[in-house]
């Protein structure tokens, strides 16, 4: 590490600066160097690395040495594990640790003239990223961004000015580099004060496209993305991604309500069965799955409404196809018209988080009217399933 | 097929006085709000903002303010009960942004 100091000797300047490599006042700690000698002139704490990383990580294919020490270069290929780790990911399983070192990493063969792109410690960022490098040589900036993805750390600002000023002078970049540019993602804009950043560290900023597959085009282009690379779009693909987290998530929810009808089976006159399951289920997908699907194509903008529509849709299909109107159940065909849409309507609310497009104020807006509404939908719902279940 | 969000509801404003035309704000823009002609930028389409701030912070003489906000709708409800700000802390719990 750059700021170590424990290879000079204890009062002495800090091991940033080279001039504290002379013979006289530097390597006291015999673990500096492999060989045990002392620095060489133009280098200090050299033998260290750069980037700490786990020689188990099969991405991890060789090493560079600088002059401010050891750079892992990494594989622009994909192996079974990384596969195994984003589908993880997408489905919630250790979401929140799938992360790599923050620090200085190397593509190819790159020297000091070659390119810097900044990018975040979640691993699935630094996949979809790496596995688009291939036969470039440039060097990629890792920030601390406890592990989460470009976009949402730019959204808190862990990706954000003052980690790229620290992350600079953690990894030395200036001494290894000799340009003075870095290329963020676009994304990361949201964090970051590109003037802030050129004023307090000599680098400009330029932005690059939002998506990683278009780097090599933005690098044909002379560092130029044009209007497509630069928008954000949310396909069908993207959303469905997305999906399996928002299952998972309402399917932990939904154990507490089964937990409760459990219990209440206990005491009422008609036990909540398959059908109750089946019902509840279809609204949770409807809301999940189904509406993020199909969120452009369903009329109408805010969210909860459009999963409210789908939603009663569902509840209405599957109560005509269960034959409770015909069969005079109608306090639970009722209630469930209560209850189910507004279950969907909720889970389809949330989806505003993971969206692409949806502002703040707007969310804020929609949710001070859907959450009454769903609130005494819900309630009212559930009075009525109630009184039907003890009194059937 | 392009997706809208409510209207007439983003916070984005943008001061002509003060700008001097650099372009950053139509380059770091998501969604193409920005135009920039004849050395000033206009908000081409402000339906399409969704405050995610990066103009604002990457104007060099601070002439775009917009509230920008995160937070997933279960985290907005924890803050209106908790009475604190809406917070979509990620790197605990799941199911977040």
């Amino acid at each position: 590490m750059s700021e170590d100091k424990s290879c000079c000797s204890t009062n002495d300047i800090s091991c940033t600066d080279s001039s504290c490599c002379t013979v006289d006042n530097c390597c006291t700690d015999d673990s500096c160097y492999s060989d045990n000698s002392c620095c060489s002139t133009n280098s200090c704490c050299c033998s260290d690395t750069i980037t700490i990383y786990d020689t188990k990580d099969n991405w991890v294919i060789d090493e560079i040495h600088t002059s401010k020490g050891i750079v892992p270069v990494v594989s622009t290929n994909l192996h079974f594990k990384d596969i195994l780790g984003a589908w993880k990911v997408r489905w919630g399983i250790g979401r929140m640790n799938y992360k790599i070192n923050p620090g200085l990493y190397a593509i190819g063969n790159p020297d000091h003239t070659s390119p810097v792109l900044v990018s975040a410690n979640y691993k699935l960022t630094f996949d979809s990223l790496r596995k688009e490098l291939s036969g470039l040589d440039c060097w990629i900036m890792i920030l601390d961004t406890k592990g989460i993805n470009v976009w949402c750390a730019a959204g808190k600002g862990t990706f954000g000015t003052d980690e790229i000023v620290n992350r600079i002078s953690q990894t030395g970049l200036s001494e290894i580099v000799s340009h003075r540019k870095l290329i963020l993602p676009q994304l990361g804009a949201p964090g970051v004060s590109a003037h802030e950043i050129t004023k307090q560290t000599g680098f400009s900023i330029v932005y690059g496209p939002v998506r990683a597959k278009d780097i090599k085009k933005f690098f044909d282009l002379g560092y130029k993305a044009s209007e497509e690379m630069r928008t954000v779009k949310f396909t069908i693909r993207d959303r469905l991604v997305l999906t399996p987290v928002e299952l998972v998530s309402a399917a932990k929810s939904s154990l507490m309500v089964f937990g409760i009808l459990f219990l209440l089976n206990l005491f009422v006159a008609r036990p909540f069965g398959l059908k109750d399951l089946i019902a509840y289920t279809g609204a949770v997908v409807t809301g999940t799955v189904i509406t993020p699907m199909l969120l452009p194509l369903i009329p109408g903008r805010a969210f909860a409404w459009k999963g409210w529509l789908l939603g009663l849709l569902w509840t209405l299909s599957f109560i005509w196809c269960s034959g409770w109107f015909t069969s005079g159940l109608f306090l639970l065909a009722i209630g469930y018209l209560f209850v189910l849409p507004a279950v969907s309507a909720y889970l389809a609310m949330n989806f505003t988080g993971s969206s692409t497009y949806t502002s703040f104020s707007g969310v804020i807006k929609e949710m001070k009217i859907d959450v009454p509404l769903i609130v005494i939908s819900t309630v009212v719902g559930v009075v009525l399933l109630l009184v039907n279940s003890f009194l059937a | 097929m392009k997706h809208r969000y409510l209207r007439n509801v983003a916070t984005l404003v943008l001061s002509d006085e003060k700008c001097i035309g650099c372009r950053r704000c139509a380059e770091v823009c998501p969604h193409g709000v920005f135009s920039v002609n004849e050395k000033k930028a206009r908000i081409e389409d402000k339906d399409s903002c969704m405050e995610c701030g990066a103009c604002s912070k990457n104007c060099p003489v601070n002439a775009i303010t917009v509230d920008s906000g995160v937070g997933c709708a279960s985290a907005v409800i924890m803050g209106w009960l908790t009475g604190s700000e809406p917070s979509c802390d990620c790197s605990s719990g799941d199911g977040c942004c």
